[in-house]
């Protein structure tokens, strides 16, 4: 068969063939060399995995959408770096699955929150921004205080993140139930949002 | 773009753009204008018994658009980087990264260092008090507060329940000059230690007795009790005998009309039983000392109502 406009348009199975094989040719130099390449692949000095408590928080964070409002993506500009920090590398992200990047800043990027503000503020915060942030237009979590962090699911997240090679122990697994043990929904959010970017913290 | 594993992605990348655009021009061509006079055939379809529609190519104008697109990307692709580990005739990249320290971040921030630096080198020689009262630095310091501490300290600097108000003249760790630039720089953890084993009765004997400190209304029994209380108790081994505080620890002077947390009977009560627990970041290391300074000194205009605290 001649390969012409004519015969391709009367053969579905074929346009459906040579359309996947021109739309993936994107995908092919710009996605698949990734994760043929050191900076995207291995991690930060210092980053460590999330532990069960930050794991929830996490979790906690994705279920409340706080990426729609929130990015965590510093752009190299000064004008961003002088407010946030260090910005983002790509090392920093290889045990988030999926990462956190959010595409839109209602308020402010969280990458490198972690030890900016105390516990108690974030905790204040959450509860009701307003009692902080008089001008603050973020919804109110309180009722994450109530809520009990979820640890029935906990070892089955951490089995399933070490399928997609996030390098959790045996015992980090076996010990995860025990620490979330009497920490609420918020305690963990904390957690997760105090240990942010701190691997790039002080660096400019 | 330089560290992949193995030659093999840097060449992968390569040859596939490479083919891409190529197939591309190699569509264009085949796609070119017939000469003039030529046969134009039909698309083949037919609607409505005879209706036919002939298979013109593009434009020529067109046409030429479609090929400048082509040689505009590679001319791009030549200077900058497109090509696998080629890094372009220009030597660009966004950030620093090995083999390429001129970046456009650096370029940026080295720009407006050179402009900013040399005015916040003669703030830094500037004595706080002195600088607190310079309007133009001030507008400086407002910024810089506005960015990093308006969070905890409020756009107007007077706090919330919890973080102390700097527009006043309390201070919990000592308003000298130097001791807030030392605040500021490496941060304060304020721990008031958990009182629970006091006893329920106690604890309100305290909170009648701090309470009765300030002036505020008091059981004058519990007060007598408290009085007893707070220093048995070990309260004056940070607030001082008197509950006038201490800059050292950081314990507020309790005698006055500035509370932190709240000064009902029932907060006061939560702040003995369990304690009070806070912590100002450390700002040295992320700011760097010429921006410290000008904070501490708006935060002296503050406290002063000055330049700053209007």
């Amino acid at each position: 068969m001649k390969l012409t406009q004519d015969a391709i348009e009367r053969n579905v199975g074929l346009m459906i063939v040579l359309t996947l094989l021109v739309v993936s040719v994107g995908g092919l130099v710009e996605i698949v060399p990734l994760f043929f390449q050191k900076s995207t692949t291995e991690a930060v000095t210092g980053l460590k995995p999330y532990d069960a408590v930050r794991l929830t928080g996490r979790d906690v964070y994705i279920r409340e959408g706080c990426f729609l409002c929130h990015s965590q993506m510093i752009r190299p500009f000064r004008a961003e770096t002088e407010r946030y920090g260090h910005f983002s590398v790509a090392g920093e992200y290889v045990f988030d699955h999926p990462f956190q990047w959010g595409s839109k800043r209602t308020g402010p990027d969280l990458q490198r929150v972690g030890g900016r503000y105390s516990d108690e503020w974030h905790r204040a915060h959450l509860i009701n921004p307003r009692d902080v942030v008089p001008e603050s237009n973020m919804p109110a979590f309180a009722f994450l205080d109530k809520a009990p962090a979820d640890a029935a699911n906990i070892e089955g997240k951490m089995r399933a993140l070490r399928k997609v090679g996030v390098p959790y122990t045996d015992e980090e697994i076996a010990g995860a139930r025990k620490q979330l043990e009497g920490k609420s929904e918020l305690d963990a959010l904390i957690a997760y949002l105090q240990g942010l970017g701190l691997e790039l913290k002080n660096v400019r | 773009m330089s560290d992949f594993v193995s030659q093999f992605w840097n060449w992968y990348v390569i040859l596939l753009v490479l083919a891409s655009i190529l197939a591309c021009a190699v569509l264009l061509w085949t796609q070119k204008t017939p000469p003039a006079g030529a046969q134009v055939d039909t698309t083949g379809h037919v609607w409505d018994e005879n209706l036919e529609e002939y298979n013109n190519p593009l434009p020529k104008w067109w046409m030429w658009l479609f090929y400048i697109t082509i040689i505009f990307g590679l001319v791009y692709g030549a200077l900058y980087p497109m090509f696998g580990s080629f890094q372009g005739l220009l030597g660009w990249c966004s950030s620093p990264q090995p083999g390429c320290a001129n970046s456009q971040y650096a370029r940026e921030v080295a720009k407006t260092d050179e402009q900013v630096n040399p005015l916040f080198d003669k703030y830094q020689k500037t004595d706080l008090k002195v600088l607190a009262a310079d309007k133009e630095a001030m507008e400086t310091g407002k910024r810089l507060y506005l960015t990093y501490c308006m969070q905890c300290h409020g756009a107007d600097g007077k706090g919330a329940k919890g973080f102390p108000n700097l527009a006043d003249s309390d201070w919990l760790w000592g308003g000298e000059p130097a001791v807030i630039v030392e605040t500021i720089s490496n941060g304060r953890n304020g721990m008031m230690p958990p009182h629970a084993q006091l006893g329920s009765e106690t604890i309100k004997d305290l909170a009648n007795y701090v309470r009765s400190l300030s002036g505020l209304p008091a059981d004058s029994v519990r007060v007598a009790k408290g009085q007893e209380a707070f220093n048995s108790a070990g309260c004056s081994g940070c607030h001082g005998p008197d509950g006038k505080g201490m800059h050292a620890v950081g314990a507020p002077n309790l005698t006055d009309k500035t509370w932190l947390y709240g000064s009902s009977e029932a907060t006061i009560i939560e702040t003995i039983t369990k304690g009070r627990n806070n912590r100002m970041p450390a700002w040295k290391d992320f700011l760097g000392e010429p921006k410290v300074h000008v904070l501490a000194a708006y935060v002296i205009s503050l406290s002063e109502g000055g330049a700053g605290g209007k």
